[in-house]
């Protein structure tokens, strides 16, 4: 007997707008729409539609998971939802609109193949619309959606669409980012061109938006061209009795880019030593070649001190290996950045000490053009920094490897997450020199 | 996994013998081998477990060579550290002090745990790394960002985190992993026959803790578990899926969710959420 081979292609998409812009109704009815709730997901819906009182189902109370949210009708934290069609696996991270939740959008962004950013057909564009479109730019998501939701309380004014658009792309060429942008006029409420396509706006063409999640090309948003390994633990089994794991010494991590090959030539860094690898481990047993994102463990020819945090790259292209950093970052705490403040910064993986030697700027959301001399940071901010850390990081720019060109600031003695950086992409002076491995 | 091996001084993991623990025990052995696990294996024992579970489990432990600490309910009502309320049957409310004091006794200060997000609402906003204070609380109102896959584990002595690696996993996933990994599973996942009485909509399976009242009619039934908790609350799916293929087939048509068959879960729209902020996983 057989049954439909389950699909593997995996689509990670956000949605951010501002309040009662009606993102957890769209994914309500996405899933609703799609056949992907259950008889007794629908029978809570219903539960709790009595309780409210109107009767009416509420899509919005399956996403908003927490009691709080229920009460105020928002959405406090990044709730993560998942269903299937035929054609795709999608992970959905419904994403907060409110001011003081953006930092859970870049959260819930920070690994989306889509963004879809949902614009009030009433309201148009508003800040917070730019600083989504902005901060999916930043975060190097390449593909936007922009949803344009509740066109039934707006009449289906094909006008008001068409301004929205025209307002967005008026700024799109300045950010210099997303492969592709499409605009979808929706109803989330009614359900018009979410699942099913519209019959009140017989003068949009386009697809619905489901049908776009399913189709939209995602290439491999994986690095495979430059070979990137932090090295994330040290694997060695402390058997002295057993001969064939006596000498076992391997080095454990999750391949950040590129191809790695059996006896191919790697350089350790930041120490500069080139070496071999001799073996590509792992529990299913040894491998002539592995790549980016898989998991293993290399054997390298020489015995030399390796130790999480170092990484193992190929011998050209080679990446930054600097304690002098520069990155964009968006500031995610009430305590605001200042300059000459000392954290912690995790890249890869390790964490260093860090301080902010400078800050060039800040972004100025309404023309995302840069104010010079700013002083501080604020929650939700985003600037360029200058960091000094205590030990050499190897990084490449966030353009090039979103693994090996983010971080985080960790303010030490509350442990917040206070900020998320994206590295800019090293001068030639940092780049790392090396020699062969000598005994 | 080996994150969190490389970030604290004494992780251990959660594993009761259930489909998701199963997974990540596996996971644990493809991050670690050929090194033995850097962590023991810990569960909380309701003394409401199904026999067949915790015997896989024993057997289990045993084969991977693996440390496995049990702390009970039972032992923990003798000492005081959890107190029924009156009336209260369930031992779900009551694994919350005895996981938090098993966390005590040996300084963990990191589980890993096999929940995952499409379960439930409350678990929907989990982070991968979910921090708990002093008091093994969960705040979901000050939740750490994560951002990319930068995982801040950072924590003060008491304080402790969670870590959940079958995040993004589904029900569905869960089962094709199993079946592409030929896991192990306890046979109760499997269609067997058994006593079960009708309560709440629900078949519950009859035992020494929940024996039919007065003439209360008793159907011998072909039935499965989709999920395990508390013996008293666990509801038995009617299905005739005796392989892992006919499981996989079964879900992915079922109308159904999987916790579904869980009464714990129905008892207030926020029941998962209130056990989470006292310390559930």
């Amino acid at each position: 007997m057989s049954f439909p081979a389950h699909p593997i292609e995996i689509l990670r998409f956000n949605t951010c707008g501002s309040v009662d812009d009606g993102k957890s109704t769209l994914i309500g009815r996405l899933l609703y729409d799609s056949k992907s709730l259950m008889d007794d997901q629908i029978a809570a819906l219903e539960r709790s539609a009595d309780i409210t009182g109107n009767g009416q189902i509420n899509l919005a109370n399956l996403t908003d998971g927490l009691r709080a949210e229920r009460e105020q009708g928002i959405t406090i934290d990044v709730a993560y939802r998942y269903f299937a069609t035929p054609r795709r696996k999608f992970i959905v991270a419904d994403t907060p609109g409110h001011v003081q939740y953006t930092r859970n959008m870049v959260t819930g962004a920070s690994t989306a193949n889509l963004s879809i950013v949902l614009v009030d057909a009433r309201q148009g564009v508003v800040e917070q619309t730019r600083r989504h479109i902005y901060i999916g730019a930043l975060l190097g998501i390449p593909h936007l959606v922009i949803a344009v939701n509740k066109m039934d309380l707006a009449n289906w004014d094909q006008e008001r669409f068409l301004r929205i658009r025209e307002q967005v792309e008026g700024f799109l060429p300045k950010l210099n980012a997303f492969r592709d942008v499409k605009f979808i006029p929706i109803s989330a409420l009614n359900g018009d061109n979410v699942v099913t396509a519209s019959t009140s706006a017989p003068w949009y063409e386009g697809p619905t938006l489901l049908a776009h999640l399913e189709t939209v090309y995602i290439a491999s948003d994986w690095n495979l061209n430059t070979l990137r390994f932090p090295i994330q633990w040290v694997n060695r089994p402390n058997r002295p009795a057993d001969a064939a794991l006596h000498d076992f010494r391997g080095l454990s991590g999750q391949i950040a880019g590129g191809i790695i090959r059996k006896d191919q030539e790697v350089l350790l860094l930041p120490a500069g030593i080139k070496t071999r690898v001799k073996e590509i481990w792992t529990y299913n047993g040894s491998l002539n070649e592995a790549f980016c994102p898989q998991s293993v463990t290399l054997r390298l020819a020489h015995d030399v001190d390796a130790s999480r945090g170092d990484v193992i790259v190929g011998t050209e292209n080679l990446p930054g290996c600097s304690p002098e950093l520069r990155a964009r970052l968006c500031w995610m705490h009430t305590r605001p950045l200042q300059p000459n403040r000392k954290y912690l910064l995790k890249h890869c993986a390790q964490t260093v000490q860090a301080v902010v030697t400078s800050l060039e700027n800040r972004i100025d959301m309404a023309s995302f053009e840069p104010d010079l001399a700013p002083g501080q940071l604020g929650i939700n901010d985003i600037g360029v920094v200058h960091l000094r850390t205590s030990k050499p990081i190897v990084f490449d720019g966030y353009s090039r490897n979103r693994f090996t060109g983010a971080c985080i600031l960790i303010e030490p003695g509350t442990n917040a997450t206070v900020g998320a950086g994206m590295l800019f992409p090293p001068i030639e002076s940092a780049k790392p020199e090396y020699s062969d491995f000598a005994i | 996994m080996r994150e969190v091996a490389a970030e604290f001084e004494r992780p251990a993991l959660l594993f009761s013998g259930g489909k998701d623990s199963i997974c990540l025990l596996r996971l644990a052995e493809k991050a670690f081998r050929p090194s033995d696990l850097p962590m023991p294996l810990l569960n909380v024992d309701t003394g409401h477990h199904f026999a067949e579970l915790n015997d896989f489990r024993d057997r289990r432990a045993q084969e991977l060579g693996g440390k496995l600490i049990i702390r009970t309910v039972e032992d923990a009502i003798a000492r005081g550290i959890a107190v029924p309320a009156p009336g209260e049957l369930s031992r779900n409310r009551l694994q919350i002090p005895t996981l938090l004091a098993a966390i005590e006794e040996f300084g963990f200060d990191c589980l890993i745990g096999g929940a995952r997000r499409d379960e439930e609402k409350a678990r929907a906003k989990e982070r991968f790394f979910s921090f708990r204070d002093a008091f093994g609380q969960w705040d979901p109102k000050s939740q750490r960002p994560e951002i990319w896959n930068l995982f801040n584990a950072r924590i003060h002595p008491g304080e402790h985190m969670r870590a959940f690696p079958l995040s993004n996993w589904t029900e569905l996933d869960v089962w094709e992993y199993i079946r592409r990994e030929h896991l192990e599973v306890p046979a109760i996942y499997f269609s067997h026959k058994r006593k079960c009485v009708r309560r709440h909509s629900q078949w519950l399976p009859v035992t020494e803790l929940l024996p039919p009242k007065d003439k209360e009619p008793v159907k011998e039934l072909v039935v499965r578990v989709r999920t395990i908790g508390d013996i008293i609350s666990t509801g038995m799916v009617e299905s005739p899926a005796g392989s892992i293929d006919d499981i996989i087939r079964e879900i992915s048509v079922a109308r159904v969710t999987e916790r579904g068959s869980r009464a714990d879960d129905k008892t207030s729209e926020a029941a998962m959420e209130d056990r989470k902020k006292a310390g559930y996983f």
